[in-house]
């Protein structure tokens, strides 16, 4: 176990390793979401009290686990290349933070999108919305200061330094903004006792859950391959991978 | 070098900044008149009836202090890093985060507590109740040192970058945000005669927490900065 896990730490092996798997998970993304979106868009029933237009959750649900899920991924990567100074766990937490702020939008704006026909306005100063604009803007804060420091080294430390003081708020900034205000529906899939949710409309979300969880990670391996090579673009590996790629 | 004391360098770098500080007096004012003016451009720019004021004066005075302590956080690190006094205290045998905290305690006497001080002053222009003050200016006594203190961390990261004001205020305003929530939330209370006792220890649990925290995670940025 500990072998594979240094081996991946060599770039040039995590450069062939990720090749390998990205196109697999990316198949295995496509399948999820065309069956997902397939059981949560036809089969799955209407809601008794906000009709079809609940169907966005479908979008909205996983994006928002997503939203939170990257950041915690990114400052873990962050956290390891600090600690262990792992290249190759720099590039990937460098690599995640785009598609968190992604998610991120993508759930605000859905959310929104669903807000117009069941609050009848498209933006509320409710507190999962607040705390999710923040969670973008941590997002933001942290692809700037990785932009603002030209040696990518120093770059990739500073930033994870900021992602895990990130991590320590997140939680802060959630329970005081939930407490600030509140308007948005209570959890109905993460709580303790069974899911308040009808099993119809369960199935298609966790589809759709784990759609999104295998879109990130063959994107994510994709992206870290692009850093990857655009950081070592120096070194020998790289420059036998261009002289093969291009024949 | 046989011993490590750690409270005389505290006490000498706490020293030194202060009498540094004090050096410059002018420069002293000027956190605390910017404080001032945002508040005074509300009643011009919202309007000039007092219950309209006195509804926004929590909201109003604590985004003012939180303003005013990230524009004067710059001059924590920026001068003793670009004469390369940080790289010293990096070089010294103490740990760089007990230097760091003596840092912030100077920066808070020198910046913060101004705005304590100066604070019913703006309540005054608010039309903020009197006797809501003191909530007011125990919420801020307790709020800015956390402010200071996550703003030592996101400075520790930009001061090595160019132009890096704004940035910090992109790293450190949403870290900012639960003590605006708690700091105008007691001071609205407050003003509501309402208690505040809640909001005033939850506040207290921020600082005990950012005052421990923040100079290690502060003091990682400097070394990452100054490599």
């Amino acid at each position: 176990m500990w072998t594979w896990f240094h081996r991946l730490g060599s770039p040039p092996y995590f450069y062939e390793w990720a090749g390998r798997w990205a196109p697999r998970i990316g198949v295995l993304a496509a399948l999820l979401f065309a069956w997902g979106l397939y059981d949560g868009l036809v089969l799955a029933p209407t809601d008794y009290k906000q009709g079809e237009s609940y169907r966005i959750i479908f979008i909205h649900v996983p994006a928002a686990w997503m939203s939170m899920m990257v950041y915690v991924t990114m400052a873990v990567s962050a956290a390891i290349g600090l600690i262990w100074r792992m290249k190759v766990a720099e590039v990937m937490a460098r690599a995640a933070a785009p598609l968190g702020a992604w998610f991120t939008v993508l759930a605000l704006v859905t959310g929104s999108l669903w807000g117009k026909p069941m609050w009848g306005t498209w933006w509320v100063w409710d507190a999962r919305l607040t705390s999710e604009l923040l969670l973008l803007f941590l997002y933001l804060g942290y692809i700037a200061l990785n932009a603002a420091i030209e040696e990518p080294r120093q770059a990739a430390r500073a930033s994870a330094v900021l992602a895990v003081v990130g991590v320590v708020n997140i939680p802060i900034i959630h329970f005081s903004v939930e407490w600030w205000n509140t308007l948005h529906q209570g959890p109905t899939v993460t709580r303790l006792d069974a899911p308040a949710i009808n099993i119809a409309m369960f199935l298609p979300l966790i589809t759709m859950a784990l759609a999104f969880m295998a879109y990130f990670a063959a994107v994510w391996l994709m992206r870290a391959r692009g850093e990857l090579l655009e950081r070592e673009r120096r070194s020998r590996w790289v420059q036998r991978v261009v002289a093969e790629e291009s024949g | 070098m046989d011993e490590i004391r750690l409270v005389p360098a505290f006490l000498a770098v706490l020293r030194r900044d202060l009498s540094l500080a004090l050096r410059a007096p002018g420069e002293l004012a000027n956190p605390v008149i910017f404080f001032v003016m945002i508040a005074s451009l509300f009643p011009l720019a919202v309007s000039a009836a007092s219950e309209t004021l006195r509804q926004i004066s929590p909201g109003v005075i604590w985004v003012a202090a939180l303003l005013a302590s990230l524009i004067s956080m710059e001059q924590l690190f920026r001068g003793d890093f670009e004469d390369g006094t940080l790289e010293q205290f990096a070089l010294a045998p103490q740990p760089l985060a007990v230097l760091v905290l003596a840092k912030l305690c100077a920066h808070w006497l020198i910046t913060g507590l101004p705005l304590v001080i100066v604070s019913p002053l703006l309540a005054l222009f608010m039309h903020y109740p009197w006797q809501a003050l003191p909530q007011l200016m125990a919420g801020l006594a307790l709020g800015t040192p956390v402010l200071g203190a996550l703003g030592a961390v996101g400075l520790s990261l930009t001061v090595g970058v160019r132009r890096g004001g704004l940035l910090l205020a992109l790293l450190v305003l949403p870290l900012y945000v639960p003590v605006l929530i708690f700091g105008a939330g007691s001071a609205d209370a407050a003003a509501s005669g309402l208690g505040v006792t809640g909001q005033l220890e939850l506040l207290g649990a921020m600082a005990a927490l950012a005052l421990t925290l923040a100079p290690l995670a502060a003091a990682a940025g400097l070394r990452i900065s100054l490599d």
